[in-house]
């Protein structure tokens, strides 16, 4: 049995391989022979800039492409019905509601990075939107001065140490990296662990439907909430400069305490 | 384009609010043109647009059967974006700046403004931006005003046609910001020719008098860097690595309004280093405009000639390479042979000379229908083009005292004086 599902896991890969490299093929049989350029990279001498650790750049180019074709097709037409159907009053409620879903991970996080402070705040949005909020509909917490900070685990182990390792483009998620890969795995699972434990719908008979219900109207609202668009820049390196930004900021806002940076002086460079 | 914005944003700034906003009835905060030019305006200055608007993407198929290689699959035609009233109303056409699309931040907020106003509005990409160059430049080498009024002049009236069942139209009229400011200027000249829409009025925003004059003006802020602009890599890594240093030591929670302001008023980056990542965002704006020029014309500039770039190669020695480049290079490298080989005997000064407003200069002085927006510390203008904007446009001209080259084209009072400027009945000599 085992054997078998690994037989096909190596079928199904080395397609997926053949697939993408099948491009490389053709090129060759190009009649004109190509001519180098006025300008190469040989020429200057001076750093590399914007460059990030990115050894699987041909997966990520594809799937950076099939993210372009999977918003172009599906997600983009079911936001922009969803958006026409539903009250702006509405997409507000439910956004919130999952932005107080999310609290769950951001409370998790901040504990685990030994963040007094933050999981305290993070803890009394949590209850407040629940309670007063009525169910996280309403975000009255921002009102009263907590404001959102948002945590994962990828950051987490950034937090500690970790390396975010290579740049990965994943499909519909988007632009991320090992470290962070992980990281949203260990969150999904500790948020479906609890929906698991709570089981609020365990009572009713379509407890499935309900759920693949909840897991879609998220899915709609994370690409709703999320106003990027790929390939809007008119920007032919868009795909470097996203893939920058991305690295940098989690560089950043996974930084370690402010202590150590002083305790290993590379500051002020 | 964001990303850009977001670059310069990371990466910057500098000089104290010494005198915030001096004492001459003018709102807009920021004194230095630089800073400026990077801060842009703060969001609580800017006007507040209703939440729903009747706005749409359109997108343009203006050159039909046109062949593009499979490096831009994801370039389906020009895409602008369309704001539309339910009753007969004049339409105006909005066209970016240099390498900005017709989505751009800045862009939007005009048309947000014009439409708040009770105009149609349609908003074009530059002809420097690469969805430009690729969807519906005919000769796909950007920079010339004459053949660039040219494809924007075919690309408003596919525009016009694709729209022109669902909407009713009074009258039309142009505007344009940086560049396209300049270029609204020559599409203006051309209409008078083929007469299809028939400006009414026209409104250049901070536009350059002269391209070559500017972007010069452009290229000497990169001199300044350590090493030069061949250097430009390293004063990039260095200028990251001062702001990360500044984040962690700050304990900033994100990347946001707060953490820009404090790095603003605690004088993070020099003047000088100020001045080299608005040049730096600049090339790397530049760096697309040359490569997908190059790869449509194949033109074994950047790229090898013969050499099919598909979706899954690797750009990242192109975006390095593009990114090095001046403008002096590409001008004497790529775009003045261009031109030598369409018109043999052209000489250097004359192709500089044909871009610039100076070259029409009888139309823009016998036309009552321009007006000119700009401000005092506009960088890309020296005093002299300053001047001479002045006394080609007269009452014309509205010179803000401080903004830099753009920062202020989103503070209230400056898109109210855009709207009105159309809105004013008549045409004052």
């Amino acid at each position: 049995m085992i054997k078998r599902t690994s037989g096909r896991f190596l079928q199904a890969f080395s397609l997926f391989l053949l697939l993408l490299t099948a491009g490389c093929a053709a090129t060759q049989s190009n009649l004109n022979r190509e001519i180098p350029p006025m300008h190469t990279i040989g020429e200057f001498r001076d750093q590399r800039f914007a460059e990030v650790n990115d050894p699987w750049e041909r997966f990520n180019l594809n799937m950076y492409r099939f993210n372009f074709y999977l918003d172009k097709y599906l997600l983009l037409p079911v936001v922009r019905g969803y958006e026409s159907v539903t009250p702006v009053f509405v997409q507000h409620r439910v956004s919130n509601f999952y932005n107080n879903v999310a609290e769950i991970r951001n409370l998790s996080n901040s504990m685990l990075q030994a963040k007094g402070k933050e999981s305290l705040s993070t803890l009394g949005r949590l209850v407040t939107n629940s309670t007063i909020g009525i169910g996280g509909l309403f975000d009255p917490a921002t009102k009263f001065g907590l404001e959102r900070q948002d945590q994962d685990f990828g950051k987490t182990l950034g937090y500690w140490g970790a390396e975010s390792g290579p740049y990965l483009v994943l499909p519909f998620f988007g632009p991320s990296s090992v470290r962070d890969t992980g990281g949203l795995a260990f969150d999904s699972a500790l948020l479906y662990g609890i929906y698991s434990a709570v089981g609020p719908f365990d009572n009713t008979s379509h407890s499935q439907a309900i759920s693949a219900g909840i897991t879609t109207l998220q899915g709609i609202d994370m690409r709703h909430q999320q106003d990027f668009r790929y390939f809007e820049s008119g920007y032919p390196f868009e795909y470097y400069m996203v893939r920058f930004f991305y690295h940098e900021k989690r560089e950043l806002e996974s930084a370690k305490p402010p202590e150590k940076v002083l305790e290993s002086g590379d500051a002020g460079k | 384009m964001k990303s850009l914005r977001l670059l310069i944003i990371c990466c910057l700034m500098l000089h104290p609010v010494s005198s915030l906003a001096a004492d001459d009835g003018y709102g807009y905060p920021i004194p230095g043109a630089h800073e400026a030019t990077i801060l842009g305006t703060p969001t609580s200055l800017m006007p507040e647009f209703p939440a729903k608007m009747r706005m749409k993407q359109i997108i343009v198929n203006v050159i039909p059967g046109r062949e593009k290689p499979p490096l831009f699959y994801y370039d389906e035609g020009l895409h602008c974006s369309f704001a539309y009233q339910e009753k007969k109303a004049p339409l105006i056409f909005l066209i970016a700046g240099t390498g900005s699309s017709g989505l751009a931040p800045k862009i939007i907020s005009m048309a947000k403004a014009f439409y708040q106003a009770g105009y149609h509005v349609i908003t074009l990409p530059s002809p420097t931006n690469a969805n430009f160059i690729i969807s519906a430049s005919q000769s796909r080498v950007p920079g010339d005003l004459t053949e660039d009024a040219e494809d924007l002049y075919r690309a408003m009236a596919s525009a016009w046609n694709q729209v022109k069942g669902d909407i009713e139209v009074s009258d039309f009229h142009l505007c344009g910001y940086s560049l396209g400011g300049t270029q609204a200027a020559f599409v203006a000249r051309l209409d008078e020719e083929r007469k299809l829409f028939n400006f009414r009025k026209v409104l250049m925003i901070n536009p350059p008098v002269s391209l070559y004059s500017s972007l010069t003006r452009f290229e000497e802020l990169l001199q300044k860097i350590p090493g030069g602009a061949k250097k430009e890599g390293a004063f990039f890594n260095k200028m990251l690595a001062k702001f990360g240093a500044y984040y962690r030591y700050g304990n900033f929670v994100g990347i946001n309004d707060d953490l820009i302001y404090a790095i603003y008023q605690e004088r993070l980056f020099s003047k000088e280093e100020t001045a080299g990542l608005i040049a730096l965002a600049y090339r790397i704006n530049f760096a697309g405009m040359i490569f997908s020029s190059d790869v449509m014309t194949g033109g074994g500039y950047v790229v090898p000639k013969n050499r099919v770039l598909k979706a899954s190669d690797s750009l990242a020695d192109y975006f390095q390479v593009s990114s090095h480049l001046s403008f002096f290079s590409y001008f004497d490298e790529y775009f003045y042979p261009h031109f030598q080989k369409k018109r043999p005997g052209l000489t250097k000064e004359a192709l500089i000379a044909s871009e610039s407003l100076r070259s029409i200069e009888g139309y823009l002085r016998s036309s009552g229908k321009f007006g000119v927006m700009t401000n005092q510390n506009d960088f890309i203008l020296t005093t002299e083009e300053l001047d001479y904007l002045k006394e080609l446009f007269g009452a014309r001209t509205k010179v803000y005292p401080r903004g830099g080259h753009l920062g202020n084209l989103e503070f209230k009072e400056n898109l109210e004086y855009m709207v009105a400027f159309f809105g004013s009945e008549g045409v004052t000599p």
